[in-house]
């Protein structure tokens, strides 16, 4: 394993023109997909970056996640419905399945480790469950605010959600039991002021050692109509539900838009706003990043290569950029 | 008061009044014009005409409310939906507001040449560039004067939400500056505690007297304000109640909505139904040059189920044939879209919702290009609008008012009405 987050470089950056909104990976490593204001999605190539791209929601996509097996993959849109894709896309690229999902946006995704189940976060305040075919198996009614993410525990039957209020709900999947529920308040504000709501939880990751739960969002929303915000980790103690510390993006201006544990137990966090694109680094015990990489522009996802040493961020400048996270030296050797 | 805005801007924070107090700063000092058309005058006062402003602070985007651009460069993520006039689509994030647009019309053409939120506020408020030098009066003055009753105690240029008195009616007086109200009687209207209704009576009896007495040998102008304002105030404490929107059932309340716009909008029903000429109430807020789609979402939701609720009770109690109805902001915001999912400041292609009074249903006036960055069609002006307003509401918006024998025109008269929005 040769990881070192300190070594991250940029090695692909692809064009597509138009700003991109959301990023995943085939877990097979054949493919990134992405998604964009034109309200088109992309199939990139890894091989050669090679581009399909085709037009599919009436509205803009804010969640791509593909499937365990790497043979399909679904789509969140703001036209409240989901749509399930064939990777293998043909001539022209048509739905397997196209489901109204939620009562406004389908902001978020995810896909049990098995693959039998996906689990999708509105603008509805619901939670709800689909088999592979996008059958609905279960409602799940919890939340006050918008379901910004929600999270399939990697081997436990659970599902976890987060919302703009920063309330995390974990759900007990075979009963859709509420199981209990982890506030991260710093992760919301609400500015009296401006009169709005600000921050949730934009996205959750668990370290490898199933220990620490990361909730990643923003901070310091002195001014949320204008962005001035700033990156936040808060992490939780996963036995006790304690919060166990909090990682702010230590003068970075943005949103903590992804967050993923690496394989050697670091963070990493994709922010983007204000202060421009940033990967930012931590060690899991500590408040302060050990490291920082600039990229250009502005980011709004991240998704992690299953090779665990490759993330691919979407930028507003059209382009979709994928990092290494190890030294150029040991990238050629391979 | 400080506006909280985003781009934290000079003009964004307005000077704090001199407050002399409502019950003391006098509803009936100053103003001593007049219509230069009397005739004109009594008619609109017969008919009591009314008008309701709804300013959405900060700058709606015209694209996710009137003049939505779905599936284009610009449009973002929000899609267009018919409404109650065939052919016409406005944004998914007003549903209920839909389906009163038989009752409402579309300007979609403003063109204000500015960005700046203080220029703006001004151009829609007061229908001309600032000058200057120059003042003028607000729409919500100009309107106090001209559809004044002699026999309503009640100020004429109601501001929701706000706590004081403003400086707004420039030659007309202070008399038709604004009263800023927060959904309740206004701050010292109540008899104090420890006072009977009969010794203040008594109280009352003697100050007239002793007035009498003063102007038998003193009379003046002044002294002449200094009295009609005890009196006007006397007559508001005995009518403090319509100020107090506490006393709607929790039903209205259910159906307006329990935030605070909830609130302010039901108060201007309140205030309408009781013939107040010009309400005007404030939505904050839409300067949205990060995360524009949530923030709207979140803004518009409230300004929908309220706003509905309003239209349709003016509708159903017959008050929108006598009420005139906007709603307005500084500016629009930029078609294009920020790497922030905002939209910045843009006053080059953007919409004003009307309706009510001699406003034509279901019209739309004017068009911008295929992605809204343009003007296509009927290109429309601030001072057009102002002059719109006054039609509307069956005036002569050319007319003038007699300051002190000099005439004031009440618009811009570089600028006419848009007569084909006027029944």
């Amino acid at each position: 394993m040769s990881l070192d987050a300190k070594q991250t470089h940029v090695v692909h950056q692809w064009k597509h023109g138009r700003p991109i909104i959301a990023c995943c990976f085939d877990p097979k490593g054949r493919y990134l997909f992405t998604s964009s204001e034109d309200y088109s999605l992309q199939r990139w190539k890894l091989d050669d970056g090679s581009k399909v791209a085709w037009e599919a929601h009436e509205s803009w996509v804010r969640d791509i996640i593909v499937l365990p097996d790497g043979e399909s993959f679904v789509t969140a849109g703001c036209d409240d419905h989901i749509m399930y894709w064939p990777v293998e896309l043909g001539e022209k690229p048509q739905p397997k399945h196209s489901v109204k999902a939620h009562e406004g946006w389908v902001r978020c995704l995810d896909v049990k480790a098995d693959g039998s189940l996906i689990a999708s976060g509105g603008n509805d305040n619901l939670v709800k469950l689909w088999d592979p075919n996008g059958k609905l198996v279960r409602e799940l009614k919890g939340h006050e605010s918008h379901v910004y993410s929600v999270f399939f525990h990697p081997k436990e039957d659970l599902l976890l959600s987060g919302d703009l209020g920063g309330k995390v709900i974990q759900w007990e999947i075979k009963t859709g039991k509420l199981v209990r529920t982890l506030e991260a308040k710093d992760l919301h504000t609400y500015n009296g002021g401006q009169r709005v709501h600000y921050g949730g939880i934009r996205d959750m990751a668990l370290s490898v050692d199933g220990k620490v739960l990361a909730c990643v969002g923003l901070h310091k929303a002195t001014n949320p109509l204008g962005a001035v915000n700033e990156p936040l980790i808060v992490q939780f103690n996963w036995e006790d539900g304690k919060e166990l510390r909090k990682q702010p993006g230590e003068g970075v201006k943005g949103i903590g838009w992804q967050v993923e544990f690496l394989s050697d137990g670091a963070e990493i966090c994709a922010s983007g706003g204000s202060g421009g694109a940033w990967l930012i680094f931590f060690k899991p015990t500590e408040a302060k990043p050990f490291h920082k990489l600039k990229l250009p522009d502005t980011i709004r996802d991240m998704s992690l290569h299953p090779d665990g040493l490759q993330v691919a961020t979407a930028h507003h400048d059209g382009h979709v950029r994928i990092s290494r996270m190890e030294a150029k030296s040991a990238e050629k050797k391979k | 008061m400080k506006c909280q805005y985003s781009c934290q801007t000079s003009e964004h924070v307005l000077a704090r009044r001199d407050f002399l107090g409502m019950m003391t700063g006098g509803f009936v000092v100053g103003g001593l014009g007049a219509l230069a058309t009397p005739a004109a005058s009594a008619v609109l006062q017969k008919e009591q005409k009314r008008v309701l402003v709804v300013y959405m602070s900060g700058g709606l985007s015209q694209l996710e409310s009137w003049d939505p651009k779905p599936k284009t460069d610009t449009g973002g993520p929000f899609r267009a939906i018919p409404t109650a006039t065939p052919g016409t689509h406005i944004s998914e994030l007003l549903p209920k507001t839909a389906l009163h647009m038989d009752k409402l019309a579309l300007i979609r053409s403003i063109n204000t040449k500015n960005g700046d939120h203080g220029v703006g506020n001004y151009q829609m408020n007061y229908g001309r560039n600032k000058m200057p030098g120059t003042e003028y009066p607000h729409l919500g003055a100009v309107c106090a004067k001209a559809l004044e009753r002699s026999d309503n105690p009640l100020p004429g240029h109601i501001r929701i939400p706000g706590g004081s008195r403003g400086s707004d009616a420039a030659y007309l007086g202070p008399k038709y500056a604004s009263v800023g109200m927060n959904g309740k009687p206004p701050a010292n209207s109540a008899r104090a505690s420890n006072l009977t209704a009969d010794n203040d009576e008594l109280r009352n009896r003697f100050r007239r007297k002793v007035n009498d007495r003063f102007a038998l040998r003193r009379r003046t102008a002044e002294t002449d304000v200094y009295t009609q304002s005890y009196e006007q105030a006397r007559q508001l404490m005995e009518r403090r109640d319509v100020f107090d929107v506490s006393k709607e059932p929790a039903k209205e309340h259910e159906k307006y909505g329990t935030h605070d716009f909830g609130k302010h909008a039901l108060m201007a029903r309140r205030l309408l139904e009781h013939g107040i000429p010009f309400v005007q109430i404030s939505h904050s807020n839409y300067d949205t040059h990060n995360e524009n789609f949530n923030f709207h979402l979140e803004q518009l939701g409230e300004f929908d189920l309220s706003f509905s609720a309003l239209i349709g009770d003016l509708h159903e109690r017959g008050l929108l044939k006598s009420t005139l109805v906007v709603v307005m902001s500084e500016f629009g915001r930029t078609p294009r879209i920020n790497a922030r999912y905002g939209r910045d400041h843009w006053g080059t292609a953007w919409s004003v919702c009307l309706g009510g009074a001699e406003v034509q249903p279901g019209a739309v006036i004017g068009k911008t290009n295929a992605n809204g960055t343009k003007v296509t069609d009927r290109e429309v002006a601030h001072g057009d609008l102002f002059h719109t307003y006054l039609s509307a509401l069956g005036m002569d918006s050319s007319d003038s008012f007699d300051i002190g024998g000099r005439a004031q025109p009440m618009a811009d008269p570089a600028h006419s009405p848009i007569h084909e929005l006027i029944i």
